[in-house]
């Protein structure tokens, strides 16, 4: 029962109204297995990045593998717990501010976890964004005119990196970053 | 803004050393503020004074303390178990986070500098505070002499600062197991507290406003859902764009759009004339105009008659002629010609209104989004992801979608980087200018020849079936072969495909222009022709009649039984002519149409795609290859078929019907089309942000189009025999019947005098000086917009060269002042002065910087506050800020860019 007790309370601040925390956990039950889903015993697993990968709002997201390492709290960041998980989903809920999503967002798509957006990680999110096929990927070329690009209009302070600050300068302008939600 | 900035400072010196003892948690934790004994006695009242809110931090001076030692161990543990977590999610934290923790450890780091004496004087009073509450409430007053107003206040404040922190709790990226041991000590002492505070009402309403607000964001969201999920064939043109970029898309929004307005229309016409008539008016074969002539009558069923749109067609509601001139129908005396009348007229108001806002709109939101120029590709870098996708399938549609729209603006971008030669390019454009005017002038000519030439095939007799259609198939041919001649002229140009796309509108724009006006000029010949036999057949008929019934040889006593409406002579009704011409051209350039389209797309693809494996060259990299969607041609066809639509409408009430049809099937073919059998343009090419060159378009035809109806029906006499406004002068008499008739007088007294020249002419006069004024100011408004523009866009540019100034300054200046560091002692009061002119930097540079940069300002101003505590209390070590800048995996970024006041 105390169990419940930390569901519902986690409410206060992870989704509202439309998914409320005890959905929540309903959904992290499902992950685990039979035997593991009483209250207490789910508060305390562990969900492994495979089962959490395999979520439908998650399985065609490009930066599924990203999101579950930024969101895991166990040293080797490949599981999630019930407290992780609620994390994940309030940062991808629509009442969550823009400053913990733009917050939440520059760690995802900051690669090699370094702090700041180099041209790899910038790359890769390319790559990320075009898709996996052959025939949707940029070349070498239009990768190095895209990259120099942005770097242009966000590396406020010309380093060679945007940082969280001039990342969150940019998405603060962008009239649709509220659809990083899931 | 000292105190704020100072906490910054401060704060990353004590998550640092924190993280580094992680290995013995308490002592960690006792170090941290070394002279244990000297904590501040503010950390002791609440359970976790640290991550208290901004309004806290003035508040430095004396509080009570705890005296209890098991409270104070309880605190400790707690603090330890909150530094755990802060290892844990340490990577998680943001500026955000670190400035609040910042400024409470800063009051903690202040605090110290307290008198022992004080502080056991608190201490007791502390004591007293808690009997207090557990006591009651009431009995605070009989212990008079503990609890002063101030301390109330502060206990007070202290509460409102919790409750702060649970409402902010949401906002703050911290890891949920910390969030949850926050919220609960909090939640704990603004129970304690509040209750002891008398402040514990309206909790409920809070709650419950609070689950109000949540109810009424969540229906919104689901209402927008739901209005999004009404809009019609968004996955097939969300599916075309990502595979044919967004000028293709464009024309495909631009045919829903125009299918949403046909709606309305078809409702208008609809719901308040052909109903209306269908229901209430005299059946079909009351009366001769709602009768197929006895001369027609074997033929009228055929199918290549009513292909025609003669026979039953004819003489049904979907033409002028079908209706009756009676004033009122049905026993809801609905006036017919009336609203016939009106809703003809609305149909133009409404068109122009909507294309007129829609332009408006589309005008706000180009400029509205001045901004985002600056930052096009990082936006579709970071926020072009759209996250609710779940479909694999639509995920590889947005694959595509990012691709071509990464592509688009990189071809953008080095269109408006190339460098060319400029003469070349001019003398080109002049040449190929020159080329299409020529061309121009010869469809028309053509044109003019062809309609001359079968003018007089009119009055021969016998004449061959290309005779007959001679225009029709001269004015096919033109508008199939000029447009490609056009596109091939329009290579040398070389414009960005965007600007080209613009060109070729307009020139093929002038071509059917031309060739619709010459149609309509040949209509008006035929109808001045017509009307001119008008007076000869009224005659026929009258005296038709008039010998019918008093012809002799029939028996006087028994009342000859009426003339059958077929047998009467009856004119030949233009209106009913012009109707049945438009529709037949609706009709064939659908056709058309559909023809060019299966023929040209899709058994060019098929040939393409299967001939291939036994040609003798690549017929799908050769020759032949697929054809690129024509989005020029589309959208001139589009529009010009809805300057058919508004100038028949009038004329055939059912032609809209008809057009709404077109544009449904024409919506799911031509999307088949697309995704079965066409390329790719080789340079995908992003639309223009806003559609207004196409409505602009729309606008002008709709303008063209008005002015041939509005001509016949102000100048021209309506037949005497069809239509609801047969037997008046002009059509618009209507009104003035139904002013005399159905208004009181003196509302018909007003009408003619609104009607007066001289009202009139002033009002047209004063709706000019509007115009101008109008004009005028927003002709001022955009060269302040553009000023203003230019302004950010060098501000912009002073804040890159001041930034990457300030940058490689720090870069050097950090190196020195971490050797400086160890040797500080002497130099605080230097510092301390020097932290002022940083703090005044710093205000500065927020201005230039706005809100998104305000949170690495802060950190700008770090070295130099740092000190200022270890002025004041000594006994801090003095080396606190010397682990700083590297500690955090994050922080060491920003530490390159601190900025260093000169020593």
């Amino acid at each position: 029962e105390g169990g419940m007790g930390t569901v519902k309370q986690s409410d206060d601040f992870t989704l509202t109204g439309s998914l409320p925390s005890a959905r929540a956990h309903r959904r992290f039950c499902e992950l685990l297995p039979q035997e593991h889903r009483s209250v207490e015993e789910s508060l305390q697993a562990r969900v492994s990045l495979e089962q959490i990968l395999s979520l439908p709002e998650l399985k065609a997201n490009p930066f599924k593998e990203r999101i579950c390492k930024v969101f895991s709290t166990s040293p080797s960041r490949d599981s999630l717990s019930f407290e992780d998980f609620l994390d994940l989903l309030s940062v991808f809920s629509d009442t969550a501010t823009p400053d913990i999503k733009s917050h939440y967002a520059f760690r995802i798509f900051d690669f090699d976890d370094d702090g700041t957006l180099n041209r790899e990680d910038l790359s890769q999110l390319v790559n990320c964004l075009t898709g996996e096929s052959e025939d949707t990927r940029l070349s070498a070329s239009e990768m190095k005119q895209l990259i120099d690009n942005i770097l242009e209009e966000s590396d406020i302070d010309r380093d060679g990196t945007i940082n969280l600050s001039e990342f969150q300068h940019v998405i603060s302008r962008s009239p649709d970053f509220a659809s990083f939600t899931v | 803004m000292s105190h704020q900035l100072k906490g910054q400072g401060e704060e990353g010196g004590g998550g640092t050393r924190g993280r580094a003892r992680s290995g013995s948690l308490g002592t960690g934790d006792r170090s941290r503020r070394s002279p244990s004994m000297k904590r501040p006695h503010r950390a002791e009242k609440a359970p976790v004074p640290r991550r208290a809110q901004p309004g806290q931090k003035k508040r430095t001076g004396g509080s009570p303390g705890s005296g209890s030692p098991r409270r104070k161990q309880a605190e400790r543990r707690g603090r330890r178990e909150l530094l755990g977590d802060r290892e844990r999610g340490s990577a998680e934290k943001t500026c955000g986070g670190r400035r609040k923790d910042g400024r409470a450890s800063l009051r903690e780091q202040r605090a110290p500098s307290k008198k022992e004496k004080e502080v056991r004087r608190k201490e007791e009073m502390w004591k007293q505070l808690k009997k207090h509450r557990s006591s009651s409430v009431a009995s605070s007053t009989s212990s008079g002499e503990s609890l002063s107003e101030e301390e109330l206040a502060r206990i007070l404040e202290q509460v409102e600062d919790k409750k702060k922190l649970i409402a902010s709790m949401r906002s703050k990226p911290w890891p949920m197991a910390r969030k949850l041991a926050e919220l609960r000590e909090a939640q704990e002492f603004v129970e304690k507290y509040e209750g002891a505070l008398g402040k514990g009402k309206g909790k409920r309403l809070y709650a419950y406003r609070m689950l109000m607000a949540k109810k009424w964001v969540k229906f919104k969201r689901d209402f927008h859902n739901f209005k999004t999920q009404c809009i019609p064939w968004e996955m097939k043109i969300k599916d075309i764009e990502s595979h044919f970029g967004s000028s293709v898309a464009s024309y495909f929004i631009f045919l829903r759009w125009m299918y949403g307005v046909n709606l309305v229309l078809f409702g208008l016409i609809f719901g308040l004339v052909i109903i209306p008539e269908v229901l209430m008016g005299m059946p079909y074969g009351s009366i001769p105009r709602k009768t197929v002539p006895r001369a027609e009558e074997e033929k009228a069923m055929d199918f290549s008659v009513l292909w025609d749109f003669e026979g039953y067609m004819k003489y049904s509601a979907l033409f002028y002629g079908y209706y009756n001139n009676q004033r009122t129908i049905g026993w809801l005396r609905y006036r017919l010609p009336m609203a016939y009348f009106m809703v003809g007229v609305s149909v133009f108001g409404y068109s122009l209104m909507i294309v007129i806002r829609s332009m408006a709109s589309n005008n706000q939101g180009s400029t509205s989004e001045g901004e985002s120029d600056n930052f096009t590709f990082s936006f579709k870098m970071f926020t072009s992801w759209d996250y609710l996708i779940g479909n694999s399938e639509t995920a590889d549609n947005k694959y595509a979608s990012i691709t071509t729209s990464f592509k688009e603006s990189i071809v953008d971008e080095q269109e408006s980087n190339k460098e060319e030669n400029v003469h070349l390019t001019r003398f080109l454009r002049v040449l190929a200018n020159f080329l299409i005017i020529c061309c121009l002038c010869g469809s028309g000519y053509l044109i003019y020849f062809v309609v001359k030439r079968s003018q007089e095939f009119s009055k021969m007799q016998n004449v061959s079936w290309y005779e007959r259609n001679e225009v029709e198939i001269v004015m096919s041919l033109l508008g199939m072969f000029c447009p490609p001649l056009f596109e091939t002229i329009a290579a040398l140009e070389n414009y960005h495909p965007r600007i080209g796309l613009k060109w070729q509108l307009g020139r093929i724009f002038a071509l059917f222009l031309g060739n619709l006006y010459t149609f309509l000029l040949a209509l008006m010949d035929d109808i001045q022709l017509k009307l001119s036999n008008e007076e000869t057949i009224k005659n026929i008929t009258h005296w038709t009649l008039f010998h019918y019934y008093n012809s002799s040889g029939w028996n006087e006593s028994v009342p000859r039984p009426p003339l059958h409406p077929a047998d009467v002579p009856r004119g030949s009704c233009w209106e009913t002519a012009v109707g049945i011409e438009f529709m037949r051209l609706t009709v064939s350039d659908m056709l058309v149409t559909y023809i060019t389209i299966l023929l040209g797309d899709f058994l060019r693809a098929c040939f393409v795609r299967f001939m291939n494996y036994c040609w003798c060259w690549d017929l799908e990299a050769g020759f032949p290859s697929y054809a690129e969607f024509d989005i020029s041609g589309n959208v001139l066809g589009l529009i010009f078929n809805q300057g058919m639509i508004w100038m028949g409408s009038f004329y055939a009430p059912g032609l809209v019907g008809i057009n709404v049809l077109r544009l449904l099937t024409s919506m799911y073919f031509q999307c088949w089309a697309v995704m079965s059998s066409n390329v790719p343009h080789e340079r995908v090419f992003k639309a223009s942000r806003s559609n207004n060159f196409y409505m602009g378009l729309l606008l002008l035809v709709l303008f063209l189009s008005l002015l041939p109806v509005a001509y016949t029906i102000m100048s021209l006499p309506p037949s005497f025999d069809c239509g609801p406004f047969s037997g008046k002068n002009r059509m618009y008499d209507v009104i003035q019947e139904t002013v005399e008739n159905d208004f009181p007088t003196f509302l018909g007294k007003i009408f003619a005098f609104l009607a007066n020249p001289g009202l009139i002419i002033p009002a047209i006069l004063l709706m000019f000086l509007a115009i101008y004024y109008l004009n005028s100011v927003s002709k001022s408004l955009s060269r302040a917009n553009a000023q203003l523009r230019k302004k950010i866009q060098a501000l912009r540019e002073v804040e890159k060269s001041h930034k990457s100034v300030k940058g490689r300054a720090t870069a050097r200046d950090s190196e020195d002042t971490d050797k400086n560091n160890s040797k500080n002692d002497t130099q605080l009061t230097k510092e301390g002065t020097a932290h002022h002119s940083a703090s005044q930097s710093l205000t500065l540079d927020q201005k230039a910087q706005g809100p998104g940069a305000s949170s690495s300002a802060g950190k700008t101003v770090l070295p130099a506050s740092q000190h200022l505590p270890v002025s004041r209390a000594p006994g801090v070590r003095p080396d606190s800020g010397q682990a700083r800048p590297q500690a955090h995996p994050w922080r060491s970024t920003s530490g390159k860019r601190a900025w260093r006041p000169p020593h």
